[in-house]
């Protein structure tokens, strides 16, 4: 046994779910943009949501091509398996974000073609879908999905497809199980929530606070509904468990509730991250001189909670995307990870990512140190208006 | 061989990648080149102080942003559908190409769209330095996102720095830096970037003399097309020793294509380049007939240019289905040329040994498997020769690879000569004067992307059918999906990213007629 290689293959996994969790907070983006028309009553109010999101709809879309070059780059079986088979499901995710990615800076612009309520329809459309379709693909993490892998099959020049989906359906099964979509529902209801968070924190308008506080006390039980139910089912159901010497993945009863047993340290961040979220709304609800300080509060929760949610589904010994077809093709972090030295060159690289969230805190805190206003919008000429 | 594999579905899988490729193509060149000519603009406003500059910076900052916006849009898809409609090379290659991808990601991804926030909201929140410095970092993060792509793309068309792992059924880095620092991706990126400049500086000369010929922001209009000029000859001279440069490299390592740039089917010694000609549609390697109806060659040129050396023998589309003829390897040995059959036969050892290798191993019988190993390894540089049987099935479309190699040629001649002539007229002040000359800058934009299209052409059609040259054909690379769901997919970005193509050239049509923020009288005074 090679622990160096084991040591980067779970190095890179927490790094793929770092970021996965990151982008799930940062889906505060979508979240509002799922918002401006319950928000904002008019014109104006409208403007102002979609300038502050504008602001950082960038640093979602980067983060979210990140993982996947991460994913592809450290486990590049599961993209291969995933993406090749759960076709329909990753291009659906996928259309959301190219039509979000045009429609801030043409949303406005004279000429644009569409007209301003296209680009509006596309930015819900992103907020919607965009969230509950990643939720949902996440959610086979834990309840597998229909594949065969056979790498041998690249011996055989007639059909060489090494991954090969067993459903004609290519993905869209996923959502006749509940419990992907529940976690799908989640994560919906969570980005509208840390929307909301967000936008008090960045826009300076009482009407749209007293919305955003609104809305808050509307999204948060329902976030809490789906994704109590979604942990609740994950602690009771059957998981699937990996024989670390040979390699086989069996069934284990309660494997995700064992996970957080036998790892209390992602039982505890997965609980201070809970407590977390809802101390972020809690404070923003109830004392409006903190309000501005809920985002960041409910954004760390998210992110640990996620994390601890990915690590529950790699660690310990458990097979992160489990076959339904043939259990023995159910891809752990092992079996599916790129070579040692290709992950130890990325490890190199990986030094990077301190500096890059350097220069992302900088930038974020030269952009948001006042809060967006209307007078900001109309009278500064220099600025950038969407 | 192949049999196993629906070709509509290869077809339609490429026919989506390339749809989605030259889509995000159109956009991305002026978001490399443009970013440098607004830092170089915005450098010259914090030296100077001159007001009118940071107008001028703004004005063509805005059409950054509106093409920034859509090349971001066409270019997620890319990424992904490596995995979506490309699944067997995912795992097949994941291991050498995923890297780049992910360290392009880490390093330049995050510091363009970091950067870019500044750039367009920060004007009054930082300072001119800290703003000055995003802009440059938005440009160089933008053209770093190009290197990575262009070093996986170029280690398809020369793999190196890797080895095969029989146990994992895959390719695996080796050497980091041999992957990095290869001779073809270094040319590739030089001159990618390089064409993206030109490209840009055609677009801001192109625009500016649309203004000039309305007598419009004279001063803003010349102060462009100076940098523009500059900024495009410099890179136009660069683009020439790069393209030289790649050229001698598709030579040394992907004769086939060099063969269909040059319609040469049959090779000889002291070949000539063709600068202007016409292929025969009736031509296939195994008949007499001629491989052109008329041409113009440059004696000895392609020999020279090829193999530095003009009496050289260069081999043609037949020759290389032959084989028999010598060449120079990699470790400078001559060596005989295999044919195509000897090429599939060894390829079909190799398969076999990796087979056969494989039950070796689970049968516990290690004699045999390094046996395999061993003939596997010998027989490797051939693997993707296992699963073809049709020698025309390495001959890529030589009309398509010919006619887009040529007209790239001709235009990038011709961008010298926009750049040289505004460099003049400006020399002699007599450029808004010049109406003729304005006309053809402003028709010149469009011809600098017909030229970039082209150069992707002949580097991606040029190398079929290979996705790993020799290594792995285009069509074992695939993902085992329907070919209706690539039809619909396929459609579906056809009529969006046409959608958004005609929006953003709208909004541009627009923002360009309305002219930048500043009034000719006053500017006229600076």
């Amino acid at each position: 046994m090679d622990t160096t290689y084991i040591l980067l293959q779970q190095y890179w996994w927490v790094l793929v779910s770092l970021l996965g969790s990151v982008l799930v907070f940062l889906m505060f983006v979508q979240g509002g943009q799922s918002l401006i028309y319950t928000l904002g009553k008019n014109e104006e109010q409208r403007t102002l949501l979609v300038n502050s999101l504008g602001r950082k709809w960038e640093l979602t879309f980067t983060t979210l091509v990140t993982f996947g070059g991460a994913f592809f780059a450290s486990f590049p079986l599961f993209y291969s398996t995933s993406f090749g088979g759960a076709y329909w499901v990753w291009m659906a995710i996928l259309f959301c974000f190219v039509l979000q990615a045009v429609s801030y800076e043409y949303r406005t612009k004279p000429g644009n073609a569409l007209g301003k309520k296209t680009f509006e329809i596309f930015l819900f459309t992103n907020g919607l879908l965009g969230t509950i379709l990643i939720g949902t693909a996440v959610g086979t993490f834990f309840n597998g999905a229909m594949f065969t892998v056979n790498k041998m099959n690249i011996t055989n020049p007639e059909n060489p497809v090494i991954s090969q989906w067993a459903t004609p359906w290519h993905g869209l099964e996923a959502v006749l199980t509940f419990h992907n979509v529940a976690l799908g529902l989640a994560v919906f209801f969570l980005s509208r929530v840390l929307a909301n968070l967000y936008f008090l924190n960045s826009i300076d308008n009482e009407k749209l606070t007293q919305s955003a506080i609104k809305s808050l006390k509307i999204n948060t039980p329902l976030f809490l509904l789906f994704f109590v139910f979604f942990i609740i089912r994950l602690i009771t159901k059957d998981g699937f468990a990996l024989t670390p010497q040979t390699g086989e993945v069996f069934i284990e009863k309660y494997k995700y509730l064992h996970n957080f047993i036998q790892m209390p340290i992602v039982l505890i961040m997965f609980l201070a991250g809970l407590v977390s979220v809802i101390w972020g709304i809690y404070v923003s609800v109830l004392y409006k001189k903190y309000n501005n300080r809920g985002i960041w509060y409910s954004g760390i929760g998210t992110i640990l909670a996620v994390l601890s949610l990915f690590l529950l589904a790699g660690f310990n010994n458990t097979a992160y995307y489990p076959s339904l077809v043939d259990l023995q093709s159910s891809l752990t972090i092992y079996n599916s990870s790129s070579s040692k030295f290709t992950l130890s060159v990325m490890s190199v690289v990986s030094i990077l990512l301190p500096f890059v969230i350097a220069y992302i805190i900088i930038a974020w805190r030269a952009i948001n140190r006042r809060k967006l206003t209307t007078n900001e919008l109309i009278e500064d000429d220099s600025l950038h208006v969407y | 061989m192949l049999e196993g594999i629906d070709l509509s579905l290869v077809n339609w899988s490429r026919a989506q990648f390339a749809l989605t490729a030259m889509y995000h193509w159109l956009f991305v060149p002026l978001t490399l080149g443009l970013g440098f000519i607004i830092a170089i603009m915005e450098t010259i406003y914090v030296r100077t102080g001159i007001p009118e500059w940071k107008k001028t910076t703004k004005f063509w900052m805005k059409l950054f942003g509106i093409n920034f916006a859509i090349g971001v849009s066409t270019g997620i898809i890319l990424e992904f559908e490596f995995g979506t409609n490309w699944s067997n090379y995912s795992w097949f290659v994941g291991d050498i190409f995923g890297a780049p991808l992910a360290i392009e990601g880490i390093m330049a991804f995050f510091m363009e769209s970091t950067f870019i926030a500044i750039m367009f909201f920060g004007w009054n929140k930082v300072s001119k330095k800290f703003h000055l410095a995003s802009t440059w970092l938005t440009a160089i993060g933008a053209n770093l996102s190009a290197l990575w792509i262009l070093v996986a793309n170029s280690w398809m068309q020369s793999p190196v720095g890797m080895h095969f792992n029989p146990d994992t059924a895959r390719n695996e880095m080796g050497n980091f830096w041999e992957v990095l620092l290869s001779p073809v991706a270094i040319n590739k990126f030089l001159h990618t970037v390089t064409s993206a400049f030109v490209l840009a500086a055609i677009f801001v000369i192109g625009i500016s003399a649309w203004f000039l010929l309305r007598n419009r922001h004279v001063v803003f209009s010349k102060k462009s097309i100076k940098i523009a000029s500059i900024f495009g000859l410099a890179a136009s001279i660069f683009l020439a020793w790069t393209g030289d440069g790649s050229a001698y490299q598709v030579a040394q390592k992907q004769p086939m294509k060099l063969a269909a740039m040059e319609g040469l089917y049959h090779g000889k010694e002291g070949a000539g380049i063709v600068v202007v000609g016409a292929l025969n549609p009736n031509k296939e390697y195994n008949n007499s007939d001629d491989a052109m109806i008329f041409k113009v060659e440059v004696p000895k040129a392609l020999s020279f240019l090829g193999y530095r050396n003009a009496d050289a023998f260069v081999p043609g589309i037949a020759d290389i289905i032959n084989g028999g003829y010598t060449y120079t390897d990699k470790e400078g040995n001559l060596q005989t040329a295999l044919s195509f059959d000897e090429k599939v036969k060894r390829g079909k050892i190799a398969i076999q040994a990796l087979a056969d290798y494989k039950k070796a191993k689970d049968a516990n019988n290690d004699s045999a498997a390094v046996a395999n190993k061993r003939l596997l390894d010998n027989n490797f540089a051939y693997f993707g020769y296992g699963y073809l049987n049709k020698p025309e099935s390495i001959i890529p479309n030589v009309p398509l690879t010919f006619y887009s190699f040529h007209i790239m040629v001709a235009l990038a001649g011709w961008f010298m000569v926009i750049f040289a002539g505004a460099l003049f007229f400006l020399w002699k002040n007599k450029l808004e004067k010049q109406r003729l000359f304005l006309r053809l800058s402003f028709l010149s934009i469009p011809l600098a992307y017909v030229a970039s299209q082209c150069g992707w052409i002949v580097a991606e059609v040029g190398r079929q059918p290979w996705v790993i040259q020799d290594i792995m054909p285009t069509a074992a690379a695939i993902s085992r999906i329907d070919t209706t769901a690539v039809k619909i997919t396929f459609f579906l970005f056809l009529i969006v990213f046409t959608a958004l193509m005609f929006a953003e050239i709208g909004i541009l049509r627009k923002q360009i007629r309305k002219g930048p923020d500043l009034e000719d009288e006053p500017e006229k005074a600076v």
